[in-house]
């Protein structure tokens, strides 16, 4: 159980209770649908990105675990205010932080508040519940036009 | 973990009290399944996923090992003793699945992959001939996507449409609708026999009874129901009855479609290849009879034996026997579930078996199947391709216990301390 505890932090029990930036963007610039066939999860994510390339707002509505509603909420803490060039490097350390060894993750600094995080790594099932948002912000931001799968 | 089991305190009025002798004994029948005296997490393993598959009893491991180690050879092809009695061990197997059933003849018994595969070989071989453009083919809200699926590609094929008859809130079926939907046009009706994630038992008599009455024949999709309780096809006097053998102790990789032997007869072939022909030139072949004009290619001889190995291990414990102990069993399940506050249940018809879906408030059913893993309770959170059923209740999933006859009360014991748990960490 005690990795569990690992997994359920209380910040991310928090987040999952009282999820920010959660609503709907009528004005927003790029937004995207995910789903996780797995568990049902499904949000959408909204954007908006200004004339110079940064994340002016960003939101998300739909259902999810404790998991994926607790990264989705804070990657849009995490990443308002951010340039939209920065994703790709973010979400690829994040998805180092949970899917490495510790050992191999020289860089998890660089995401903050995101390490709760880490203890995703010790639950390979959930690894694509913490990645969902990350996923849904990256065909966001490439204007996908078909729903992104987890499958 | 063994003897925790077989040396159960006895307290009377208590969960644990041994059962009288003579009677069924799930404590004795969980020694013949070694995977459930293995732990997980540290913790001895408390299986709640039946109907997903079931676990196997030592009888079928050894059907297996003793057909690869003594009888293995192709069947149907070599005039040597070893292959004749590869050939009679598999055939038997078919009568044991006639048998099983209640069929009339083993000859109408196809041995397939599994119920998804036979409902396939129907709509693929018998579709196409009977379905036309304008056609219609009635299903029910509460089937699995294997008994919708095949069913959609026919249509896209064919052009002909599929009905649906809606469920009530309860999870039954709203037969009152069912006259509606009949039609000059209906060609089939598809209907499973109990609900993988409602847990609904279906009338599939009466059903077939109306069906038969507008000349319309009727697939019945066993997958749940033959490992819960003992089916009689001349009863039920379906056209078509598919199952598992993976969900009933069996191997994966091996199930039945049973039909009646004129429908079987007229259906032309599935797959086309070795031993389903009887004459091959370049010009034309013609087809070996049922069912092995069904079964092309080298089958999977050892599930199949490992099948009848399974089905004698049932029948041995009687299947009248597992009806009513897990009746039980479910009802104790229903009754701990339900006294555990902000837990709902999902699925409330008044003739159900061996599932019981639920949600809780606040909490995911995915993070409900991860804690309850961590306590050693594995029990399957999801849709179940069931995604119509949750549409009709709005919730995206359930969590679902299903029990199998080797479930003890202290199963269930153990799944609702778990479920606290669940309560603790989301408090
Ligand atoms: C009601 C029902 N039908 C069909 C199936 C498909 O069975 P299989 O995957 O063995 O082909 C299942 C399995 O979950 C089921 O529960």
């Amino acid at each position: 159980m005690s990795d569990l505890r690992e997994l359920y932090q209380q910040t991310i029990l928090d987040h999952t209770r009282k999820p920010r930036n959660f609503r709907q963007m009528p004005d927003a610039n790029r937004a995207a649908d995910g789903h996780n066939p797995l568990c049902g999860d499904k949000l959408k994510l909204f954007l908006k990105i200004d004339d110079q390339g940064v994340i002016a707002d960003i939101s998300f509505v739909g259902a999810g675990c404790a998991i994926s509603t607790a990264s989705a909420s804070m990657m849009t803490e995490f990443l308002r205010g951010r340039r939209v060039v920065e994703v790709a490097g973010l979400f690829e350390k994040f998805h180092d932080m949970v899917t490495r060894p510790l050992e191999a993750q020289p860089e998890a600094a660089a995401l903050g508040k995101l390490a709760v995080f880490a203890g995703v790594r010790e639950f390979p099932v959930r690894v694509k519940c913490a990645t969902l948002p990350w996923h849904t912000l990256q065909a966001a931001i490439k204007k996908d036009q078909a729903p992104v799968s987890t499958e | 973990m063994s003897t925790s089991i077989s040396k159960r305190p006895r307290r009377a009025g208590r969960s644990a009290a041994a059962p009288p002798p003579g009677a069924f004994n799930p404590a004795a029948l969980r020694a013949d399944f070694p995977l459930l005296q293995t732990t997980v997490h540290g913790q001895p393993l408390v299986y709640l996923d039946n109907a997903a598959t079931s676990q196997k009893p030592q009888a079928v491991l050894a059907a297996l090992l003793r057909y690869y180690s003594n009888l293995n050879a192709n069947i149907h092809r070599g005039i040597y003793q070893l292959s004749a009695a590869a050939t009679a061990a598999y055939e038997n197997a078919r009568e044991k699945a006639a048998q099983f059933i209640q069929a009339p003849s083993a000859r109408e018994i196809v041995f397939v992959r599994g119920s998804t595969e036979a409902i396939n070989l129907v709509a693929a071989s018998w579709g196409p001939a009977h379905v036309q453009a304008g056609d219609e083919i009635i299903l029910s809200e509460m089937e699995h996507h294997s008994n919708i699926v095949p069913w959609q590609l026919l249509s896209q094929r064919t052009g002909s449409r599929l009905r649906v008859l809606p469920i009530t809130d309860a999870g039954e079926l709203r037969l009152d609708e069912l006259e509606n939907l009949f039609t000059p046009r209906t060609r089939l009706l598809a209907i499973t026999h109990i609900s993988n994630a409602l847990g609904t038992v279906n009338p599939v008599k009466q059903i077939v009874s109306l069906a038969h009455a507008r000349g319309v024949p009727v697939l019945v999709d066993g997958a749940q129901s033959a490992p819960h309780l003992p089916v009689n096809v001349r009863d039920i006097d379906c056209d078509f009855f598919v199952f598992s053998g993976h969900k009933m102790c069996g191997p994966t990789g091996i199930g039945v479609l049973w039909a009646r032997g004129e429908i079987l007869q007229a259906m032309e072939p599935y797959q086309g290849g070795g031993d389903m022909i009887s004459s091959v030139t370049f010009e034309k072949s013609t087809w070996n009879e049922t069912p092995h004009k069904f079964e092309a290619g080298t089958p999977n001889i050892a599930g199949a034996i490992g099948l009848g190995a399974a089905i004698d291990y049932l029948t041995g414990i009687g299947m009248e026997q597992i009806e009513r102990y897990e009746h039980e069993l479910l009802a104790y399940t229903r009754e701990k579930l339900s006294a555990i506050g902000s837990l709902r249940l999902i699925g409330t018809a008044k003739d159900r078996a061996a599932v019981l879906s639920f949600v809780m408030d606040g909490v995911h059913p995915h993070d409900i199947g991860a804690i309850v893993d961590g306590e050693g309770v594995a029990i399957r959170t999801g849709h179940h391709c069931c995604q119509p059923v949750m549409d009709h209740f709005h919730i995206p999933a359930t969590a679902r216990v299903s029990l199998a006859f080797y479930n003890t009360r202290q199963d269930i014991d153990r799944l609702a301390a778990a479920i606290e748990k669940v309560k603790e960490v989301f408090a």
